[in-house]
């Protein structure tokens, strides 16, 4: 089944998971890097001008070898460098890593550059992109063969919670414990539908707003029973927003330094 | 369950620093032997930090400090569970004298396999050319072959410019990248369950085995083997070793008589297959030099005899390379 997503049990029974890269934004990322092979040719092919004002032959020669081994080797030379990325994928925040979330190996990143080969028939990619599109984990011929899949490391935007929420009372923080449990008992999908709902609420419809804010009110009552009052008077697009400041303000004043994501 | 995560995160971070740090050195010195103190750390640390993921993502608000510490826990997760050998510092003569031929093989079979195809290819392109000689430009899509065999050899041998003068390195730098990119095409195919490293073996098969009757019938052996040897006893059985690879990946994916999952029997034989494809590269820069340097001067110029038997020498030192390199204890000079 195409999840969109890898998931890892380790035998502790932890799972981790990282998110997989599709092929629209790896085509992306390959035209990037063709980019680069065609300005690092260029500058090549200024210094062997130099070169073949001396000597035509040796010239042609080490432009025809310097290509060959550049447009072969550059994905390999950052992949092993750079630990799976090269500087399309750098770009786009993708990383090449294990199947089963081994350390990645040279082995593995030169048979999933070879394969290049096929996975480039007939032109653009073709195979390739067929293949990521119709495999589970997005890999095509190159990444079955080698084992790797290609992840995502996306940049999470923190919303402006300070612009969002500021200046309102929220009853329900009169409550610490009652606020504690309901961050517990809340899902990250459905702190961030709630937030998500917060944050585009102008972009309803009015009839439509009231009645999701209603929806998503009914729900989160029912994760934690406030005292009346708390909830009493207040309507529910105002108890949603009260909920997200629960959730998200805590979080925020908690906040790490910043860390390598990946 | 966290009740309270401020101080949660507060109490846990010096333990997340403490294990990054580890694996950021870990990851810089490949070669780093830990003692049996860091290793117990080292384990305490990931256990402690996968132990923390689980606390964590249950927690909604913490999108962030997740991602982070699952990337910590599948660096470390990498690291303690890996037990392929860790990639240590290449040693060039180990490698050509030692884990090449030792490659070959192991998987000599897969190689024989790759032979039984390219022959099978001569038989058919030979047995073309030899009932329908007008079949030749139909099986040999080079003009330069489409030549009468006995008119060329007139023009080879009656030439009084050297044709390649002033192109001698070019040419062998365009033939260099020319095979290599037949070579890693004919591995890559084997992902086509072998059907398509079998079509490339064939073909090859087809040409070669066209060209030698051509020659052949037209009484021109010795300028043919003259011609081919001397490049050709390292080329040919280059296409065969890249040939061999792509069988070996798809051997792996039909895995026949192998009970374990497609992806275990890649990964067995991922490094086999970059070894053969590196050995292929070496093998067709010496033919590129050669086929430029050598192959393409004839009689008067260098007597047919003096290529042949270069030829010859050739191929009895490649065959006792793949058949006998790296089977007794390694020399002094190759010991780390």
């Amino acid at each position: 089944m195409k999840t969109g997503t890898l998931s890892i049990r380790t035998p502790e029974g932890i799972v981790f998971s990282q998110p997989l890269a599709g092929p629209v934004t790896r085509f992306l990322a390959w035209l990037i890097d063709q980019l680069c092979i065609s300005v690092a040719m260029m500058l090549v092919g200024l210094v062997l001008h130099l070169i073949q004002m001396v000597s035509w032959n040796l010239g042609s020669a080490l432009y025809v070898l310097v290509y060959f081994v550049i447009s072969i080797g550059y994905a390999i030379f950052f992949e092993w460098t750079w630990r799976g990325q090269t500087i399309g994928k750098k770009l786009f925040r993708l990383r090449v890593a294990d199947v089963e979330g081994m350390r990645l190996q040279f082995n593995q990143i030169v048979v999933r550059n070879l394969l290049r080969f096929v996975d480039a028939l007939p032109a653009f990619y073709f195979v390739g992109g067929l293949t990521c599109w119709l495999n589970s984990k997005c890999q095509r011929l190159g990444d079955i063969a080698a084992n790797t899949v290609v992840v995502r490391a996306p940049r999470i935007a923190e919303p402006d919670l300070d612009k969002l929420l500021a200046g309102k009372f929220n009853s329900l923080r009169q409550f610490p414990h009652l606020a504690a449990r309901l961050r517990q008992n809340v899902s990250p999908p459905e702190a961030d539908t709630a937030l998500q709902a917060v944050l585009r609420r102008d972009e309803f419809d009015l009839v439509a707003r009231v009645e999701l804010f209603g929806e998503l009110a009914a729900h989160f009552r029912g994760k934690v029973e406030f005292p009346p009052e708390a909830t009493d008077g207040v309507a529910d697009e105002q108890f949603i927003r009260n909920v997200v400041d629960v959730i998200y303000r805590a979080r925020a004043e908690t906040r790490m330094e910043p860390v390598a994501a990946c | 369950m966290i009740i309270d995560l401020q101080r949660f995160i507060a109490n846990e971070r010096p333990f997340w620093n403490e294990l990054e740090k580890l694996l950021d050195r870990i990851e810089a010195e490949p070669d780093l032997q830990m003692t049996l103190g860091q290793l117990q750390s080292f384990h305490q640390l990931y256990e402690r930090t996968a132990a923390d993921l689980a606390k964590i993502t249950t927690f909604s608000s913490e999108p962030e400090t997740r991602r982070y510490l699952e990337n910590l826990v599948a660096r470390a997760y990498g690291e303690i569970h890996e037990t392929r050998e860790k990639q240590r510092r290449i040693f060039p003569l180990q490698w050509f004298f030692q884990t090449l031929p030792q490659t070959f093989r192991r998987h000599v079979r897969a190689f024989y396999l790759s032979l039984a195809v390219t022959l099978a290819g001569c038989a058919f392109g030979g047995l073309a050319i030899a009932l329908d000689p007008d079949a030749k430009p139909v099986l040999l899509p080079f003009s330069h072959l489409l030549q009468d065999p006995r008119k060329r050899v007139a023009e080879e041998e009656n030439a009084t410019q050297n044709r390649l003068a002033g192109l001698k390195t070019s040419f062998s730098a365009e033939l260099m990248t020319h095979n290599t990119k037949v070579s890693i095409f004919t591995l890559a195919l084997g992902m086509t369950w072998g059907v398509g490293t079998a079509v490339m073996l064939f073909y090859n098969g087809v040409i070669l085995g066209a060209v030698a009757v051509d020659y052949i019938r037209a009484g021109e052996t010795k300028f043919l083997l003259g011609w081919l040897m001397p490049h050709g006893v390292i080329e040919i059985p280059a296409i065969l070793i890249a040939g061999q690879a792509g069988l070996l990946i798809a051997l792996a994916i039909i895995g026949r008589g192998n009970r374990a999952p497609m992806r275990t029997r890649l990964r067995a034989i991922s490094g086999d297959v970059v070894t053969l494809i590196f050995g292929t590269g070496l093998m067709l820069i010496w033919a590129g030099f050669i086929e430029a340097f050598l192959s393409q001067y004839h009689e008067p110029i260098i007597p047919y005899d003096a290529k042949i038997a270069f030829g010859g020498v050739e191929l009895v030192l490649l065959v006792l390379f793949y058949a006998k390199s790296g089977t007794k204890s390694p020399p002094k000079f190759l010991d780390k």
